[in-house]
């Protein structure tokens, strides 16, 4: 009986190493938190872009009402693809869009938006990325919606047309 | 002896500067090596040169001249981003295994180690 306890423990340590290692294979390596949805947006102050103006978010955000933030840099190549989908976005009537443009040169901004439409009523600067910390981002691009103060959808990547219309159906 | 009070004076300051910023920085890097940076693979903030850890390096660093403690700023990113930012987990419902088993081997093995040779020896 002594015997046969090394070889049968060894045997389980083997099946439990096997069965992590095995369950680990199918996991995501894309990490987002699980009880992001329905979190109050940050505080946070920001100049508009091309002006000197500065937004506190606590006063921006009004309740019961719409919001798309969506964090764009004209170097970011998917920005540009996801561009026509906020374009659709912008004659939804009750659905007020806020740009971040995350590290970013004022004159390619400008470009960008001149070539490519502004979907944007207002657009904040995030130089330095803090402002993109605070709402939890990882880079760009990345869209949040907001209703009532809270963000109830978080895009991470670039916005396709299944994610347009989830979000014209949200915000209805 | 006038010099000489002016020298101190000037190298006082000098000296209280540096050693300010140098603990800025040290614990801006002992903070940063504990952050995980979540677009990169396998890589801490404090090795990545992605925008994602530049940002945070600034904002650890801006945190720390505010006077905020490592916990703090700990405390802030895992509200944005959770547990994971973290490389060591916290003690909670979800580490108590991770945490306790190696403890636990080390007291099943103490135990078989004692009844093989000691008891043994006896």
């Amino acid at each position: 009986m002594k015997t046969k306890i090394i070889p049968i423990s060894l045997i389980i340590i083997f099946f439990i190493i096997f069965f992590i290692f095995y369950k680990s294979l199918q996991k995501s390596n894309i990490y987002m938190p699980k009880n992001y949805s329905e979190k109050n947006i940050p505080s946070f102050k920001a100049t508009i872009f091309d002006t000197d103006n500065e937004i506190n978010s606590v006063d921006f955000f009004e309740n019961e009402k719409y919001y798309l933030v969506n964090i764009w840099a004209s170097w970011c190549v998917p920005c540009r693809d996801e561009h026509s989908f906020l374009m659709g976005l912008k004659n939804q009537k009750n659905l007020n869009i806020i740009g971040l443009n995350y590290k970013d040169v004022d004159e390619n901004a400008k470009k960008f938006l001149q070539e490519l439409g502004n979907p944007y009523d207002i657009n904040l600067l995030d130089n330095n990325g803090l402002v993109a910390i605070e709402w939890g981002a990882y880079g760009v691009p990345e869209t949040f919606v907001i209703y009532d103060k809270k963000i109830i959808k978080r895009i991470i990547g670039p916005l396709n047309e299944t994610l347009s219309l989830e979000i014209k159906k949200l915000i209805r | 002896m006038n010099y000489t009070k002016y020298f101190i004076i000037i190298l006082f300051f000098v000296c209280n500067f540096n050693l300010s910023y140098a603990s800025v920085q040290d614990s801006k890097n002992k903070i940063t090596k504990n952050l995980r940076c979540l677009i990169c693979q396998g890589q801490s903030v404090y090795d990545s040169d992605s925008e994602f850890a530049n940002s945070l390096k600034i904002l650890v660093e801006k945190k720390l001249k505010e006077g905020k403690n490592e916990k703090e700023i700990y405390d802030f990113l895992k509200i944005r981003y959770g547990q994971w930012i973290l490389y060591e987990p916290g003690f909670h419902k979800n580490t108590y295994f991770l945490w306790l088993l190696p403890i636990l081997i080390f007291i099943i093995g103490g135990a078989i180690l004692f009844k093989l040779f000691i008891i043994k020896k006896n």
